[in-house]
């Protein structure tokens, strides 16, 4: 298969980005997206020409590094899929394709497709755990957990913190991260101490970091590839109204 | 000059040793705990548990790992389950049991006394991981679930979903961000460290390079932690992340620690087969398949070619069941791995190329229904539909053997510490605990054990000589040692030849599959320790390094991890050729049983080799020094899992 590729270069955060235009040939339908950029990246190298960057490391989906808005959609047309996930014989043979870094204010840019996402990790910091120290913890079968309960956190806990969903908001909006971490936390006993504290600090931290409000246009669930439910930004909601509550009247 | 190497393990009845160990280790009262820096390299399971809770204890931790977050470690990758000897399901498990098929899966090449530590802690792990949230499979009396993995006949393996290994990773880079608010670690993603820095022989620092800016800066600590994972993508093509290296375990074997068992490789027998030549990684399809899978291939060769529905079951050959009868499907991966070798080399593969082997779940849905199944494993399904474009549902899964895990690592003592005083060694890192084959769900276990419960105990009887000596980084071994890192990356963007990166490594993980992989003979390995110091040669003449050193640069990193597989190559096929006898992953043709397993020569073989650094190429060879194992509690057998 053949192709025409659009891609963002940018040598740094300072310098300015445009579009360059390159051809992938003789492309294997089994082959994916990034190896596909891994091939042309040899071919510019061949050639004396600086190879595209862009972040990957596991390329099966779950580490979350692999951010590309292909042809204008964040991780690219396959849903639910990672970038990493993606297989050219999903695209039609001699097509152009558009390659673009994830674009959203909390996100500077590095190089070229590749993005500076420590905004996740700092909302994570605010609040984003359970306090358990080590050798402190209760015999694991002490505490049973609802099954249904079990199942709703992991389902939450699935996010690979790749960021898309900010990337696909109109208003760069951190909330389904956000939120999944919140509820998967949530909906276990063990969070529960933390409940009230969490929720505050992590909403606090996504705004401080610039990233906007949710206005239920769902393009975040639409691009996740966990499959992040956005029922889960109403349990945050939910969550954060119950903790301003408790702090009004005083707690 | 390196003497006897001493294993450290201490005296008493094996059940006591560890308790004991604890009683009689040093400690660090907590107002001196902050005055220590420890530097932690590595952010996966072992790397965040361990700076963690080092952090949580007071002391001052740096956190470096290569991704962007210590949250995308390799350890993410993780699928099946994590093993423990809770005994939950009242099947007659017991510690000694989990350390007794450890053991023995690692067919008897490991220090006893590790391994019965491990099953010790194991149960405290379970305990940790669930307080902190990790959302463990469940029952629907709200207790939590196991499944059975290979090498064992009982049901001790907790899991979430197919994604284990996230889950556990989560929890304890969830632990590191409150270390990290709380100031207690400071982390530095996207910084990789390129070498080790010795002290009057004590490890006491780490040279890096940021790899956003290309600075290449020192670091001094009073102690120096490297969890910094497997080797496994010498192979080239393996399921390791793109990132996995040897570059941290290999810079500090060049600077005297001793490698141990550097050819003990861990071919994992159900991955997705390979389909040509632009493939960049192998992706695995998790043993606990195996639960409900059956394996097998056709007993003609002239059926290979037909759609598998299409044969009768009584012309096909489910191969692991008719060999292993007892363990059948859940044999061990060393063992599995083999015998699918063995029925594609005959002829009786199947798939593209003939290197595949069905495995079929259309027993175990007719027995449960497809709802169970999706329930179990319906993430690895999509994986599977994702990559292959094939519904595992419908038409069983093709599987082949692939590079997986590496047993190897840099040799550790009962402490964890290398033969470098302060070079305290975890995780896939280390060599300790896996012998020659590791049993499924365990690398989660040993990670977790080193870095939460095992290594904050230890690591005191080192600390607690050492208040006030840690070096300033204007230290001129610092000064040093940074020049030589300087020199190595500059020259290598000067090679600026007119071969490609991805070339020599496609080339070297060819050789070493071909030589050192799933078999091995002594004239292959020959062979392959004649090539290898070619390969490098050239690579230094031809190789093209494209940017330049102060910037974003993905191929001056991949250059570097390269350059160093080029070299660990040749010490893995060294320690290959001198372990002349056949044992788990090692296996050498040449010492087999009459029935094609591997033969143990205990006599001469039963010992740890720990390699010492002299000098690379055709002349110099590392230098071999031997830890042999002492079996108190297990009697030497010839591992059977007929
Ligand atoms: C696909 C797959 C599935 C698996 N499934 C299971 C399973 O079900 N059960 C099980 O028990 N085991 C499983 N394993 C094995 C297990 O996941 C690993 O052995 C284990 O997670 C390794 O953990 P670690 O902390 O030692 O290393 P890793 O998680 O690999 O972490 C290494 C860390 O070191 C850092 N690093 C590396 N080099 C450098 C450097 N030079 N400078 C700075 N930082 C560096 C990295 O950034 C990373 O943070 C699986 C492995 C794979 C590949
Ligand atoms: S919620 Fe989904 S899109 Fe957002 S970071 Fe998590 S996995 Fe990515
Ligand atoms: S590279 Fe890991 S999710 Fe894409």
């Amino acid at each position: 298969m053949n192709f025409q590729l659009n891609v963002w270069r940018q040598a740094n955060a300072k310098s300015k980005g445009k579009f360059a235009t390159y051809e992938a040939r003789n492309i294997a339908p089994d082959t994916s997206f990034l190896e596909m950029l891994d091939i042309v990246n040899d071919e510019l190298t061949e050639r004396s020409e600086a190879p595209i960057a862009f972040d990957s490391d596991c390329r099966e989906g779950i580490c979350g590094a692999c951010a590309l808005t292909i042809n204008g959609q964040a991780h690219g047309p396959k849903h639910p899929a990672a970038a990493c996930q993606l297989y050219m014989r999903s695209f039609d043979d001699g097509k152009t394709i558009t390659v673009e870094p994830f674009r959203a204010k909390p996100f500077p840019l590095v190089r070229d497709l590749v993005i500076d996402r420590s905004a996740l990790d700092r909302i994570v910091q605010a609040g984003g755990f359970i306090a358990a120290r080590a050798g402190s913890a209760p015999e694991a079968n002490s505490i049973p957990v609802p099954k249904h309960n079990a199942d709703l956190a992991i389902e939450a806990a699935a996010c690979i913190g790749c960021g898309a969903c900010a990337a696909a908001c109109p208003n760069a909006s951190a909330m389904l991260f956000t939120a999944a971490k919140v509820s998967h936390l949530a909906f276990l006993p063990q969070g529960a101490p933390e409940r009230t504290l969490r929720v505050t600090k992590m909403v606090r931290q996504m705004d401080a970091e610039g990233f906007g409000n949710c206005t239920n246009t769902y393009e975040c669930e639409a691009v996740c590839p966990a499959e992040i439910s956005a029922s889960f930004i109403a349990k945050l909601n939910r969550e954060y109204a119950r903790a301003v509550l408790q702090r009004s009247v005083g707690e | 000059m390196i003497g006897k190497l001493e294993g450290k393990v201490p005296p008493g009845p094996l059940e006591q040793k560890w308790r004991n160990h604890k009683n009689n280790s040093r400690l660090v009262s907590p107002n001196n705990r902050r005055k220590f820096e420890i530097i932690v390299v590595g952010s996966g399971l072992a790397g965040g548990s361990a700076a963690a809770t080092l952090g949580e204890l007071g002391y001052r931790v740096k956190c470096f790992c290569y991704q962007d977050s210590p949250r995308r470690a390799h350890s993410i990758a993780a699928q099946g389950g994590i093993n423990a000897a809770k005994n939950y399901q009242n099947d007659g498990d017991s510690v000694f049991r989990l350390f007794y098929d450890t053991i023995k899966g690692g067919d008897f090449r490991s220090r006893e006394a590790n391994v019965y530590r491990l099953a010790e802690v194991s149960n405290l792990i379970i305990d940790q991981c669930t307080e902190q949230g990790v959302p463990f499979a469940r029952e629907y009396g709200g207790l939590l679930a196991n499944r059975s993995f290979g090498g064992a006949q009982v049901s001790r393996t907790f899991y979430a979903r197919g994604q284990t290994g996230q889950q556990l990773l989560l929890g304890a880079y969830q632990a590191l961000c409150r270390q990290i608010a709380l100031g207690t670690v400071k982390m530095f993603p996207q910084t990789e460290m390129l070498d080790l820095v010795l002290v009057d022989g004590h490890a006491k620092g780490v040279i890096t390079r940021n790899l956003c800016t290309g600075q290449i800066q020192a670091f001094a600590g009073d102690a120096v932690v490297l969890a910094t994972g497997g080797y496994g993508n010498v192979f080239f093509l393996s399921t390791n992340a793109r990132g996995c290296n040897v570059t941290a375990t290999y810079r500090a074997y060049k600077r005297g620690a001793l490698f141990g068992n550097p050819c003990f490789t861990q071919i994992h027998p159900t991955c997705i087969p390979v389909t040509g030549h632009h493939q960049s990684k192998l992706t695995l399809m998790s043993e606990s398949l195996r639960n409900d899978g059956r394996v097998w291939v056709p007993k003609r060769t002239e059926d290979c070619a037909k759609p598998p529905n299409e044969i009768p079951d009584a012309d096909r050959d489910y191969y692991l069941e008719r060999k292993y009868p007892s363990f059948g499907n859940l044999a061990p991966r060393d063992i599995a791995s083999r015998a699918a070798k063995e029925v594609c080399d005959e002829g009786r593969g199947v798939g593209p190329g003939g290197r595949g082997v069905y495995l079929d779940f259309a027993d175990a849905i007719s027995r449960l229904n497809e709802d169970t199944i999706r329930e179990r494993y319906g993430n690895l399904f999509d994986i599977y539909q994702k990559i292959t474009a094939e519904d595992a549902y419908k038409t069983p899964m093709r599987i082949y053997p692939a590079v997986h895990y590496t047993m190897g690592g840099l040799w550790v003592d009962y402490n964890l510490m290398s033969n470098i005083p302060g070079l305290h060694v975890i995780g896939e890192a280390n060599f300790s605990d896996h012998g020659a084959n590791r049993l499924g769900a365990s690398a989660l276990m040993q990670g977790l054990a080193d870095g939460y419960f095992v290594l904050p105990y230890t690591l005191p009887n080192y600390l607690a000589g050492q208040i006030g000596k840690r070096p300033s980084t204007d230290h001129e071994e610092f000064k040093l040692v940074e020049s030589e890192v300087r020199a190595r990356v500059k020259k290598l963007l000067e090679v600026n030849g007119e071969r490609t990166l991805t070339s020599f490594h496609r080339e070297l993980g060819l050789l070493l599959w071909d030589k050192c992989g799933m078999a091995r003979n002594a004239t292959g390995l020959r062979e392959a320790l004649e090539k290898i110091p070619d390969l490098r040669d050239e690579f230094w003449k031809k190789v093209r390094v494209p940017g330049e050193g102060e910037s974003y640069n993905q191929s001056l990193e991949r250059a570097g991890r390269i350059a160093d597989f080029l070299e660990f190559a040749e010490l893995m096929c060294i320690d290959a050729l001198e372990r002349d006898e056949s044992c788990g992953g090692h296996f050498r043709e040449e010492h087999q049983t009459p029935d094609g397993e591997a033969q143990r020569d205990d006599e001469n073989f039963a010992a740890v080799f720990a390699w010492e650094f002299q000098g690379n190429g055709k002349v110099e060879r590392p230098k071999l020094h031997r830890e042999p194992l002492h079996f108190e509690a297990v009697h030497l057998t010839q591992r059977s899992y007929k």
